[in-house]
């Protein structure tokens, strides 16, 4: 297993160095020293029981050199720094244990006739179905439902989302949307994504087209941005801004805020232009497991201008919620 | 008895976590019970399950995979099974015989495969489905026959999917011709797995949906208050900041931990207490090899030092230590010298601290010593990571520090496979990392390192100020000089890559689904540069060819199969491709190899 530099290994090194560029010989730095003395057990090993007979020098061939070829007339002796050069332990140029010739039967061995696509993958294509609330609360304008579902179906670049919110005041359905959007990541963070977005609610379908980003800002903020340009030359914007509070890895504190702006004035759909609504709201959860976790909170809305004036209810309205957040 | 559960972290451990943790003591595959109907063979239900799997001499065998009914956790699971044992038989070879295996499926729907890790063979005989041969198909069998030209401690397992995770992994041990340079008087396999009741390939795919599933260790509003105590406002405060803008947390050890994971010593789950045997004042050679698919374990025998005489079935310089942290894949034999104990624990934690696999060294069986109380949670740094924090913004898509501050020395290196790499190192402490262009604006790369250093003296994460000797590469030197001794005539640099919200691994920023092979000259000697740019740590194996590693000089160090990446290194290693062929080379974290942390590597006359 001892082995040492063979002689004839160094001799050839060495004529490989007169025959190379000289820039880059004298470039060449020589860090084989030998490796610094391991914090290791020596005792063991017996030098007089190293057998160097079987090399034999004598069976190096150099007839094949030929040294008229070479062309030294290139080298500048002067710039050469020989102080570097350490002969006794410069790298053999041909390996120690030589390299074995290939046979037919190595060839065939090495590149068999196979079916290249006989490795098996996972599916790149994965699916997330997140149901971030599905909630009842009570306020002063009555009882109220709501739900918000987004998912994913796609690789880790290119997805399809699925996104719907909506609520319910007194057991009517307020207001209810579905989107679908095409995403694709920009960033480690950030999805940019297309799609339609289609209302359900009583007072009339309305068809918007989507433009948003959503992602994870630094610090860790769950963000969501969309801009809904409607059929009717409506333009309307939604941003929502989520953050988890770990009061224990289980039981997480989570604000979260919700704004929404118009451009125009719609009186019969109780849209004014500018800011619209504002809901905010801290929910407390509980991760029975990471599929399942219950919550209790508490979640302010506010109604602004134009919007205020013509919706027939308070402008604001505080509620106590629960509900449960799920994944599949 | 003593009690076998140690004080619970932060009272983590509920009752059900508690058996999820321990497993079961009789736990295993179950007797004559094959979940596919097939007759389970019948030597795989005769064994007391603490004594471990069968050993199998013959170098003339056949194999039969197929499904077994096992049973680690209290629920009846299927799992996939050499003659219906998990762990495989352990393979008893000699160096210099041609062995050959018929290796039959008896698997109802799947395709499979056996790799024989470590083992330098014939391209067509290495198991890996697509590149070295078709697989073997249901019903179907596959002859192996390859010459042993080595010894030492190695492992085998599937190539195929996710069955290694499924069970289908165990020994191989190949006898040296010459005498080993240590002297023992017994030994012991001692194989660590992790197991899981779930199915490996929704475990993927859950690791997909969300992959912080298993970190239930992230840091709390109520341990910054805490910190905030300890020192002071803007400390803490810095210190929450620069995680935050990161959007990473400091307690992500690992991906899958025991909130997942049953972790096994020889198949066997802490509960039932796997058994070797010795006689006091005999010297013990242990053969650990990490069989896990997901799991760094760190290993210790309380009372006992260990020496350690061969990493990766290859002889080194005696190392004497305390503990080590072994990385999937790798193997280290360790030589013990029991007495004045009638029993000692060999305590394997998982790197996160989250459980353990233990068993037992004792003069006979159904001892069962206390075992120790599990050692700190760590906490990643930023020196961990190689992140120069002096203000900069980090992550996303190269824009940061690293990716600006590195294009100086963009053009001259150049990445990838041209970088001329004859000279030993080059000015590595000094020059700032470059990143490849396909790690730039990269949605698959969210984090990049300045790692310049190798840090083969480092213990590594958790090991640091335990005040006990740990075993680092530093101190491991190979038995035997650089048997090549070439100089690298090349360098490849490739960095290691992820996305951990994604969990998506590639290399370069590159998954293995679109990546090119690396070809390499057959005959050539080149340098291997790996730098780990994630905040996970890889253990990075190459198939075929040797990885020697180099020292901080750049000169042969250790020659392994299996190269340990932790966060913020960069390590160097050098290849000698003598063996032609199509090669795998990948993570040996068997979902980030699945994820895209893979290329193919082809040795070419």
């Amino acid at each position: 297993m001892i082995r040492s530099p063979h002689l004839p290994a160094v001799l050839l090194a060495a004529v490989a160095l007169g025959t190379a560029d000289p820039a880059a010989a004298q470039a060449h730095p020589h860090h084989h020293q030998p490796p610094p003395p391991p914090a290791a057990d020596h005792a063991g090993m017996d030098p007089s029981r190293m057998d160097h007979s079987s090399m034999d020098h004598s069976s190096m061939d150099h007839s094949g050199m030929d040294h008229a070829l070479m062309d030294h007339a290139s080298m500048d002796p002067a710039a050469m720094d020989h102080a570097e050069m350490d002969h006794g332990t410069a790298p053999p140029q041909a390996p120690r244990e030589p390299i074995p010739a290939v046979t037919a039967a190595d060839r065939a061995a090495a590149f068999p006739v196979i079916d290249h696509s006989a490795m098996q993958h996972a599916s790149p294509v994965n699916h997330l179905l997140r149901v971030e609330r599905l909630e009842h609360g009570t306020g002063h304008a009555g009882t109220h439902q709501a739900w918000e579902v987004n998912g994913w179906l796609g690789t880790d670049v290119d997805r399809l989302w699925l996104r719907s919110e909506g609520e319910r005041d007194d057991g009517r359905t307020g207001a209810a949307d579905l989107e679908l959007l095409y995403g694709r990541s920009v960033s480690p963070w950030w999805d940019v994504l297309v799609g339609i977005r289609q209302d359900l609610q009583p007072g009339g379908h309305r068809r918007w087209a989507a433009l948003g980003l959503q992602g994870l800002a630094p610090y860790k903020f769950e963000t969501s941005a969309t801009l809904y340009l409607g059929s009717n030359g409506q333009v309307m914007a939604k941003g929502e801004v989520e953050y988890d509070v770990l009061l224990t890895n289980r039981l997480i504190l989570q604000p979260r805020v919700e704004a929404t702006l118009a451009l125009r004035d719609e009186r019969q759909r109780d849209i004014g232009d500018g800011l619209n609504t504002v809901e905010a709201g801290v929910r407390l959860r509980y991760e029975v497991t990471r599929r399942f976790a219950p919550y209790v909170g508490v979640s302010h809305e506010r109604l602004f201008g134009d919007t205020a004036d013509q919706a027939d209810h308070r402008r604001r309205d505080t509620r106590w919620v629960a509900g449960v957040r799920l994944w599949f | 008895m003593h009690s076998r559960l140690p004080p619970s972290p932060g009272g983590i451990a509920l009752p059900s976590r508690r058996r999820f943790v321990q497993g079961l003591a009789g736990g295993g595959v179950i007797a004559g019970l094959a979940a596919t109907g097939l007759a389970a063979p019948a030597f795989a239900h005769a064994r007391p399950r603490a004594v471990g799997p069968q050993v199998l001499r013959s170098p003339h065998l056949q194999l039969d995979i197929g499904e077994s009914a096992v049973n680690f956790t209290g629920r009846t699971r299927p799992a996939i099974t050499v003659n219906g044992s998990l762990p495989a038989p352990i393979l008893r070879w000699r160096e210099g015989q041609t062995v050959d295996i018929h290796v039959r499926n008896t698997l109802a729907a799947h395709p499979t495969s056996i790799h024989w890790h470590g083992l330098l063979l014939p391209a067509n005989m290495d198991g890996v489905p697509g590149l070295s041969f078709n697989g073997i198909a249901p019903g179907q069998a596959y002859h192996y026959r390859f010459d042993l030209k080595q010894s030492g401690t190695y492992w085998y397992h599937s190539h195929s999917m996710f069955q290694e995770q499924a069970g289908l992994y165990g020994a191989l041990i190949i006898d040296p011709l010459q005498p080993p340079p240590y002297h023992h008087d017994r030994e012991h396999v001692v194989l660590l797995s992790d197991w899981t009741d779930l199915d490996p390939g929704a475990l993927f795919r859950r690791m997909k949906k969300l992959a912080e599933h298993d970190n239930y260790y992230k840091r709390t509003l109520p341990d910054f208050l805490r910190d905030v105590r300890a020192q002071g406002w803007s400390a803490a405060l810095a210190d929450r900041g620069m995680w935050g803008r990161m959007r990473m947390t400091p307690t992500d050890i690992s991906d899958i931990n025991a909130h997942t994971y049953t972790y096994l010593m020889n198949g066997t789950a802490p509960a039932g207490n796997w058994t070797g045997l010795f006689r006091p004042g005999e010297k013990v050679l242990l053969r650990f090899i990490n069989g896990a698919a997901m799991t760094y374990f760190d290993v210790r025998i309380p009372g006992l030092k260990m020496t350690v005489v061969a990493a990766d079935g290859q002889y080194i310089h005696p190392v004497s230590i305390d503990m080590f942290r072994i990385a999937p894949a790798e193997t280290f034999d360790v030589l013990v010298e029991p007495s004045g104990q009638d029993a000692y624990a060999i305590f394997c934690q998982d790197m996160g601290r989250t459980g353990f696999a233990a068993g037992t060294l004792a003069v006979r069986q159904g001892l069962q010593p206390a075992l120790p109380a599990p050692d700190p949670r760590p906490l990643l740094t930023h020196a961990d990571m190689a992140h120069d924090m002096s203000g900069h913004d980090m992550g996303a898509h190269g824009t940061g520090a690293h990716g600006t501050s590195a294009h100086g020395s963009h053009g001259e290196h150049g990445e990838g496979q041209d970088g001329h790499g004859g000279h030993a190192r080059p000015d590595a402490a000094a020059a700032p990392v470059a990143h490849p262009p396909s790690e730039r604006r990269n949605p698959l790369v969210d984090m990049q390192s300045s790692a310049t250093d190798a840090r083969l003296d480092d213990p590594g994460i958790g090991l640091r100020d335990t005040g006990r000797q740990v075993l680092t590469y530093g101190a491991m030197h190979s038995l035997f000089d650089d048997p090549d001794g070439r100089d690298p005539g090349r360098e490849i640099t490739l960095h290691l890559t992820g996305n951990m919200e994604k969990f998506a691994w590639s290399f370069d920023g590159i998954p293995f689904a679109s990546a090119e092979p690396l070809r390499l000259k057959y005959g050539e000697r080149l340098r291997m540069v790996l730098v780990n740019d994630t905040m996970m740590q890889h253990p990075i194996h190459l198939h075929g060819v040797w990885s020697d590693i180099e020292d901080a000089q750049g000169a042969f160090q250790l020659r392994k199969h299996t190269v340990d990446m932790p966060p913020g290194t960069r390590r160097s290693y050098r290849v000698r491709a003598d063996a032609l062929g199509r090669w795998a080379f990948h993570c040996h974290l068997l979902y980030h190899m699945e994820a895209g942390m893979m290329r193919e590597v082809r040795i070419e006359e």
